[in-house]
């Protein structure tokens, strides 16, 4: 590194220029990123898990196409941003190692198990929610690849919250059985889902530098009260309660006022005691065990074809 | 750890033209065995939704590019020959359609 290489890292970021993959940066940034994208990338592919259970089980055709289509997104999510890690010198397999063997970590929403149907639209609605609502300032993110890998996620996921919404008007419409069903659901996930923003600004130590690198553009809280604000009409539409007794409007604040968060849950989920980490790390294990003679019988073929073709 | 990465498929990079009259633009890269099924993991990837009518795939290690480190080498020269622009050139006002 020369002090024209960090002049010139530091003035493109002042400008609120991008950074892109063959430019100088400091070594620190270039793990942030490549912790920060292969995290969300994991998440995205372990994302797969929860509502993938249900595809098989899913009421109807239509409902089953939709499923699909958005579990195929978040596949492709996933390699979107992989793609994107691959631009900074990571290696996508040695990545899929790395969550194999526990040495990275994916969102912790995601070990949390569905147990009825309205978790898909729950999901859809508060998770695909909170996801977006942390996403869209992620698209202006100073590291190009990263900022335009997010633009075309955030597209998608736009479908996939309005399928998980209109899901739950459908069912709120049917039986008292269906209605508890949905609401059963929203009080498990609107906790997990409030986590997802991250520990508490005073407590998320990486924020400040992330900030500065125009990495991250809003703060975890600042985020968090975003959510609540536009969570809290769309489940009176919907007719169900938020599982937080503390949830009042503040005319003063012009915000909703919500409840403490267990934040000793976030850790203990995080650090691998939720209820499904064990499961979707295995899942995703075999997955890549069970592919792998595909994988090598594909790069065999392509060999020979291409020693034949010479 | 280096053993395994040896069998990792190879990186492409894919451009898809968006619709007829446009450029193809680089949207991402992939890993495929080959070209054939970099093509059909592009289609996949990167067209779900209609964005495309066309696709290209070419081997990452294919792709020669300027660095940026000479940037100012590379690309400074053109920066002091503004004879190069229209603009360069007065003309009254009086004169139209030019």
């Amino acid at each position: 590194m020369t002090d024209l290489d960090e002049k010139s890292f530091t003035e493109t970021i002042a400008k609120d220029q991008r950074i892109e993959p063959r430019d100088w940066m400091p070594d620190g940034y270039r793990r942030t990123m490549i912790r920060q994208i292969a995290q969300h990338a994991h998440s995205e592919i372990i994302g797969m898990q929860p509502e993938g259970e249900w595809i098989t089980r899913a009421p109807s055709l239509r409902r089953k196409a939709i499923l699909l289509a958005k579990v195929q997104d978040e596949a492709g999510h996933g390699l979107y941003l992989y793609s994107a890690a691959e631009t900074l010198g990571a290696d996508r397999g040695d990545l899929t190692r790395r969550l194999i063997e526990g040495r990275q970590k994916y969102s912790s929403i995601f070990n949390y198990p569905t147990l009825s149907f309205a978790d898909v639209g729950v999901i859809g609605w508060l998770v695909d929610g909170a996801a977006i609502c942390n996403q869209v300032p992620l698209c202006r993110s100073s590291y190009g690849p990263y900022g335009r890998a997010m633009i075309r996620i955030c597209k998608e996921e736009s479908f996939h919250q309005r399928q998980g919404y209109e899901l739950l008007m459908t069912m709120m419409r049917g039986t008292p059985a269906q209605r508890d069903m949905v609401q059963d659901a929203v009080n498990r996930w609107w906790w997990p889902s409030l986590m997802m923003f991250g520990p508490p600004d005073d407590r998320s130590p990486n924020s400040a530098q992330s900030m500065a690198w125009k990495i991250k553009r809003h703060s975890n809280d600042e985020l968090r009260q975003r959510f609540v604000d536009m969570s809290v009409p769309q489940a009176e539409a919907l007719g169900v309660t938020l599982p937080d007794p503390e949830l009042r409007w503040n005319d003063e604040r012009g915000h909703w006022d919500f409840g403490p968060i267990d934040w000793s849950e976030l850790q203990r989920v995080i650090s691998g005691d939720g209820p499904c980490n064990a499961v979707r790390i295995a899942n995703r294990r075999r997955a890549d065990e069970d592919g792998a003679w595909v994988r090598e019988a594909a790069a065999a073929h392509a060999r020979r074809h291409q020693e034949a073709g010479a | 750890m280096s053993e395994d990465i040896k069998h990792e498929w190879p990186l492409f990079e894919v451009f898809v033209r968006a619709k007829r009259g446009l450029n193809h633009v680089h949207v991402g890269s992939l890993r495929a065995a080959d070209h054939e099924m970099a093509l059909h993991h592009a289609r996949d990837l990167y067209t779900r939704r209609n964005e495309g009518v066309s696709i290209w795939v070419v081997r990452s290690d294919d792709v020669a590019a300027s660095s940026p480190d000479e940037k100012e080498a590379f690309f400074s020269p053109s920066g002091d020959k503004v004879y190069r622009h229209p603009t360069y050139y007065s003309i009254p006002d009086s004169v139209p359609h030019i």
